[in-house]
């Protein structure tokens, strides 16, 4: 193949890819029906989440099993600034960058006190912040009602853009597009911009420099790497990316309450980032979507077991977390490296075996 | 001879255990100087407080006239401080151009803003350094391993690696902790070449070996070592006769 062949072929799977993401949503909509619309953007920002942890675990490989604590923040400043609890009713693009920041701010100060850890001590302190956050949303409604406890914040304001809600159909050229259509583009966009930021920060100097942390932090240290400000960068980063995703998800919801935001929360971030394959960005996307979609899809199952049995013997949601759990066992010891493993862990793992 | 590194009365207890005691010692610029000893001697602890992965409890390092002691190891490489390990510290999973991509991590400045935007001075950057990595990886001899994830290359080739990511730290001073220890004959000829041009080049270097052969013949002066403290410093025919590194070092072997 020529080299113009070759271009042309690489815009024509680009603009395939491109059409095909954009016809999605309607796809979906005519075969499984509207509500696997909506998961679909719920999966959106679970890409967006695993992103974001994928920076501080499969990069900086600094084992954060509190991550969702910065969702819940970015989703509470997005629920206080938007909301009748309040009484504000400010825009989404003043409160989402604002809790974005808001969240990565908190990644530092999070981040700070675990730098000399690593490891199982690393997680376990972590795993204490995350649990320290989603408690303190549960119990902050008095003396001052901050965040209305365990009954949460309701009536959320959708995202408004333009005069159009993206709660409500918007009619175009005598077409109309449904609220949850609307949202899968603009979260759509957003996990793009969250994608492009990934890939260019993986090849650069910064994130070299976060990989060299994770393989060998004295080296790394020796070899000139300021490892404080580097491992600080990562928590903010994958913290800012956190608090994105909590902001669009408190605006998509309209609600949003601690119960959201527990440690089963992180730990599935954390599943589909090991699931998909630490490090390598389609592994992580693939991860997140499977992870999403996979458990909505064996609510089928309850289906199933009455046309086959007459009755239901394993509970759906039981049955969930059980194949959940096989699932995990099954790839750690045939895929260790993950379902879509980066060339190079892949190359690393056949040495191993070989 | 100007005295690049100086250490004066450097000392080093790790509980009960004194690893080094009152070491004092200077390493003049341009030269390649030696530190020999039994095993347990603390010449890697030395190292380490040099580089400051360990605090001093006791006295100063001065490289160029900039304090080193207790300073955090990347301010130590970026004041000119570059080293290797004994137990090679390659970052394992990334490829061999990839590690020497991270030794330019001192000498350049792009963040995560120029990253993400590709702004011209990170472009530039980033060519200069890969120019600059490939070359090291020439001069060490590797550039056909450039691709290849370090820990798949041959034992020899990752020493050389890490040298290779020292020197693209730009460092006055190059502390090698027994390059030679684990390579073939002909690869520490080749080593041994190698020391011999970047000494040529203006680099002056800091040898930890055990190869006593090969330190004789390549280092302009050398200090010994034994239970942490220093019994001898001077040129390789001196010490080679200092009844005191006999007894504890050398032995009776005649060289």
């Amino acid at each position: 193949m020529t080299l113009s062949a070759h271009l042309k072929s690489r815009w024509l799977i680009f603009g395939l890819f491109a059409i095909s993401l954009a016809l999605l949503p309607f796809l979906i909509d005519a075969s499984m029906g509207r509500s696997w619309v909506r998961l679909l953007d719920l999966a959106l920002l679970y890409v967006m989440l695993a992103l974001g942890l994928n920076i501080v675990v499969g990069y900086a490989g600094l084992l954060d099993l509190g991550y969702v604590a910065f969702y819940a923040l970015g989703a509470y400043v997005y629920a206080w600034l938007a909301s009748p609890h309040f009484g504000l009713h400010l825009p989404f693009w003043a409160i989402l960058p604002l809790g974005a920041a808001l969240a990565g701010l908190f990644g530092v100060l999070l981040g700070a006190p675990t730098l000399r850890l690593r490891g199982d001590y690393l997680a376990i302190v972590t795993l204490g912040f995350g649990e320290i956050i989603r408690i303190f949303m549960n119990n902050l409604n008095a003396p001052f009602n901050l965040t209305n406890g365990p009954q949460g914040i309701n009536l959320i304001d959708p995202v408004q853009l333009g005069g159009a809600s993206l709660s409500q159909p918007l009619s175009v050229f005598g077409y109309t597009f449904s609220g949850v259509h609307l949202t899968y583009y603009f979260f759509l966009l957003l996990v793009l911009a969250v994608i492009f930021i990934s890939m260019r920060l993986e090849n650069s100097r910064i994130g070299r420099a976060w990989v060299a942390i994770r393989e060998d932090e004295i080296a790394a240290a020796a070899t000139g790497i300021n490892t404080r400000n580097l491992k600080l960068l990562a928590f903010a980063m994958g913290a800012t990316f956190g608090g994105l995703a909590g902001g669009l998800f408190a605006s998509f919801q309209g609600f949003i309450s601690p119960e959201s935001f527990n440690l089963m929360e992180s730990i599935m971030i954390l599943c589909m980032i090991v699931l998909g394959g630490m490090g390598h960005i389609p592994g992580v996307i693939f991860g997140a979507l499977l992870l999403t979609l996979l458990p909505e899809a064996l609510r089928y199952t309850g289906e199933w077991q009455r046309n086959l049995f007459g009755q239901i013997y394993i509970d759906p949601a039981d049955l969930r977390m059980l194949l959940f759990g096989i699932a995990l066992v099954a790839v750690m010891l045939y895929r260790p490296a993950g379902l879509i493993p980066s060339a190079r862990r892949r190359q690393e793992f056949a040495d191993a075996k070989a | 001879m100007s005295a690049l590194l100086t250490v004066s009365g450097v000392s080093k207890a790790f509980g009960g255990l004194q690893a080094l005691s009152d070491i004092t010692l200077s390493v003049n610029a341009g030269e390649i100087f030696g530190l020999i000893g039994p095993n347990g001697a603390g010449k890697t602890t030395l190292f380490n407080t040099l580089t400051g992965l360990y605090a001093t409890d006791r006295g100063e390092i001065l490289l160029n006239q900039t304090r080193l002691d207790n300073r955090p190891p990347h301010k130590v490489l970026k004041a000119g401080l570059a080293r290797t390990f004994q137990n090679i510290r390659l970052f394992a999973e990334m490829t061999a151009l990839e590690n020497v991509l991270v030794g330019r991590h001192a000498r350049t400045h792009s963040g995560v803003i120029g990253a993400v935007l590709r702004l011209p001075a990170t472009r530039r950057e980033e060519a200069d350094s890969h120019d600059r990595a490939l070359a090291l990886l020439q001069r060490v001899g590797i550039a056909q391993h450039a691709q290849r994830l370090a820990k798949n290359l041959s034992y020899g080739d990752q020493r050389r690696l890490e040298i290779a990511r020292a020197l693209a730290t730009e460092p006055s001073l190059l502390a090698l902790d027994e390059p030679a220890a684990g390579m073939n004959p002909a690869e520490r000829s080749a080593l041994r070449e190698l020391l011999l041009q970047l000494q040529a080049d203006g680099l002056t270097l800091l040898l930890i070996e055990h190869d006593v052969k090969l330190v004789m013949g390549l280092c302009t002066r050398l200090a010994v070592l034994d239970y942490g403290v220093k019994i001898a410093e001077g040129t390789p025919d001196v010490v080679s006769r200092d009844p005191k590194v006999i007894a504890a070092y050398l032995g009776d072997e005649t060289l």
